[in-house]
């Protein structure tokens, strides 16, 4: 119970429940004045008319009529409620259903107040009358009242039921907003439950539905989508950090054989020499594989968003050519570079040249003899950057494949290469919002990469910034 | 190699990177002196009585762009070149904005450390600007554009005049393959393919095919250098 007093809903349906109770409270309260005072106006129009209607009578008829009437009318009347009394100027009664004159002498016609005897049977309280005095000509005064112990009947009738009616309300209140404290914290509860399990390191724990699709079930469902995301993402994590121990296993193991091997031969002061360069370079082509690496993981956590610009990707790609031209020349291959107009793209201008010079150098290294063509152009709102080449291609079904971390293709481990190179092309493409696949060049390979041009990218981007 | 003993201050937390950085300096023929940490080393440079220094970027005290950032401040031009794990290039841009006049990443081969320290040291004493740049019979007129080795007009791509434009203004130094990919292509990535050493081979024709003294020289392990022997 403390632990629900503590709870946000708890204070939410508190809050609400104050609310609530106070306008309940209000409306109670209108009822009772607008009931009560409706009774209490009622009684004095009705007294209003019934006095202007004798002391009309009055002057038609004289005294004596008046006195005829007001018998009459005391003989009808069955509820015993109508105070009637005449008198003469000194006060002194001279017909009504009144023992004398109550209270003080009223200076001017005026409403009064006053106690009178109850005329209910069996009864010896005394009751409040409300009546209205009138001076007839010739002195006489004229009081015409109610007794007043019905209207306060009604009176204290209605405030009794409407005492039930807040009490009830209340009660009704608390029940309710306790009830929909438990169940919404019982929603809550499960939620946790679940959280602290997968806390505990199991990740396949997940946010049962209702299927109420509320919002509960909305915030469960998301919840378990970012599970999903957490794990596809620490199994991609275990995936790289085995490839990772598998990939670095290998040189590390030669590079410790190499030196062990260096020591048993005892040798001279060359060999040593040797020796160590050829570690440095072994060492160097380790960091080479990390740092390729922690550039995918870069462009993958996508930090460089922030320093994007918008860039020429005509002009990368033109910069990238020239940096390769001569390396093709010196194999013997013909790169054709078609670059057309300039291609805006939004993006980071050091990861886009490496993504090119990735595609390129792949093209140049795979291919034996023959032609590489880089293409750069433009189709409606996408940058398209080809690059095609006549070597032997990569069969169909490992042409996603090789996007993976580490992954080569049989054959061609005997070339120079870390299997990283397309991770990062994709990487970079996907933080651009673009893609990059590979097709069959017929023969040889074509790899394709697309971007968004800057036109068409803001729109979007600047749609989600608002 | 090095004429007056220059003098270097390192400034590293990490002990064993220290002694070798501040051991294979003295080797090379420099002064070196050591602080482990920043406020030490803002005090020690501070004197402006080093010609260079090496601050890591993560110090304990104070942290190596703070302490950059506090002797430009103090009108302290003393140039610096900035270590650092984090080999990103906004990490690069950071240090060189905060006052760096270089960018090493860790881990590093010591050439290159080498190599940068003298492109640093050469680059304060360099006065003015120069309209021609001159190595042995190796001429170069910025203005015109034009490059002649004795009496033979030399032509070149203007990429390869920026290529041999950079050897010549570190002429006599040594130039490594990631100084030339940084300061003529701007590219900060290593191309899987040692594109550096077909471009350099190809500039190699164009000076030095056919002249009896080759200026264009390979250093083993290091990079290249333009020197008249």
């Amino acid at each position: 119970m403390v632990r629900l007093l503590r709870t946000n809903a708890f204070r939410l349906a508190a809050l609400y429940f104050a609310l609530f109770a106070a306008s309940v409270l209000a409306l109670l309260i209108f009822i009772y004045l607008s009931t009560a005072d409706f009774i209490e106006r009622q009684t004095e129009a009705t007294i209003e008319a019934e006095i202007t209607g004798l002391a009309e009578q009055y002057q038609q008829r004289g005294l004596a009529g008046l006195i005829e009437i007001i018998r009459a009318r005391i003989a009808a009347q069955r509820s015993d409620t109508a105070l009637y009394l005449i008198t003469d100027a000194a006060l002194h009664p001279l017909a009504g259903n009144l023992s004398g004159w109550p209270g003080a002498e009223p200076i001017a016609p005026s409403w009064i107040s006053f106690p009178v005897e109850s005329r209910r049977r069996n009864s010896d309280e005394t009751d409040m009358a409300l009546a209205r005095v009138f001076v007839l000509s010739g002195g006489y005064r004229l009081l015409v009242g109610r007794d007043l112990h019905d209207a306060q009947a009604f009176r204290s009738r209605i405030t009794r039921t409407l005492a039930w009616a807040a009490l009830l309300t209340l009660a009704l209140g608390v029940a309710g907003g306790l009830f929909m404290t438990r169940n919404m914290l019982a929603r809550v509860e499960v939620v946790n439950r679940t959280s602290a399990r997968i806390i505990h390191g199991d990740l396949t724990q997940r946010v049962p539905l209702t299927g109420s699709g509320d919002e509960f079930d909305q915030l469960a469902a998301n919840l378990n989508a970012m599970l999903d995301q957490i794990e596809r993402l620490m199994a991609g994590m275990r995936q790289v950090t085995d490839n990772i121990a598998h990939d670095l296993r290998t040189p590390l193991a030669r590079l410790r054989a190499r030196l062990e091997v260096t020591l048993l031969e005892r040798p001279d002061a060359a060999r040593y020499a040797e020796a160590l360069s050829e570690t440095i370079v072994e060492a160097d082509r380790l960091l080479g594989t990390f740092n390729a690496l922690l550039s995918i993981a870069e462009a993958e956590a996508g930090s460089r968003r922030e320093t994007m610009a918008v860039v020429d990707l005509a002009e990368i790609a033109r910069s990238v050519a020239e940096l390769y031209e001569p390396v093709a020349d010196d194999k013997g291959l013909v790169l054709t570079v078609k670059i057309g107009a300039e291609l805006p793209v939004n993006g980071d201008r050091h990861l886009l040249s490496q993504a090119i010079a990735n595609l390129l150098d792949n093209a140049l290294k795979y291919t034996p003899a023959g032609a590489v063509a880089l293409s750069a152009r433009r189709s409606a709102d996408i940058a398209r950057v080809e690059v095609a080449d006549s070597g032997p291609g990569v069969p169909p079904d490992r042409r996603e494949a090789v996007f993976d971390r580490f992954v080569r293709l049989e054959g061609s481990r005997s070339t120079p290469g870390n299997g990283l190179g397309l991770s990062l092309v994709r990487a970079v493409a996907k933080l651009h919002g673009g893609e990059v696949w590979l097709e069959d060049n017929e023969p040889g390979l074509k790899a394709i990469f697309i971007l968004p041009t800057a036109e068409a990218r803001a729109l979007p981007s600047s749609r989600t910034a608002a | 190699m090095v004429s007056h003993r220059m003098k270097l201050l390192v400034i590293e937390d990490d002990r064993e990177a220290a002694a070798y950085i501040s051991k294979g300096l003295s080797e090379s023929g420099y002064v070196v002196d050591h602080a482990p940490d920043g406020r030490t080393g803002l005090f020690m440079a501070s004197s402006g009585s080093y010609d260079a220094l090496i601050v890591d970027r993560m110090l304990p005290g104070m942290d190596g762009l703070a302490l950059v950032a506090a002797l430009r401040t103090a009108e302290i031009r003393t140039p610096v070149l900035i270590l650092s794990a984090l080999g990103a290039v906004d990490d690069r841009v950071k240090g060189l904005r905060a006052g760096g006049d270089d960018y090493l990443a860790k881990p590093f081969a010591f050439a290159e450390l080498l190599a940068r320290i003298e492109a640093l040291l050469r680059r304060g004493s360099g006065g003015g600007a120069t309209t021609r740049l001159k190595v042995g019979d190796l001429e170069m007129d910025l203005l015109a554009r034009s490059v002649r080795r004795g009496t033979q007009d030399i032509e070149l791509l203007p990429r390869e005049f920026r290529l041999l434009e950079f050897l010549m203004r570190h002429a006599g130094q040594v130039v490594t393959r990631t100084m030339l990919l940084e300061n003529v292509w701007d590219y900060h990535f290593d191309p899987q393919t040692n594109v550096i050493d077909v471009h350099v081979s190809r500039l190699r024709q164009k000076i030095d095919k056919g002249f009896a003294r080759p200026l264009l020289h390979t250093v083993r392990g290091a990079g290249y250098s333009l020197r008249t022997e």
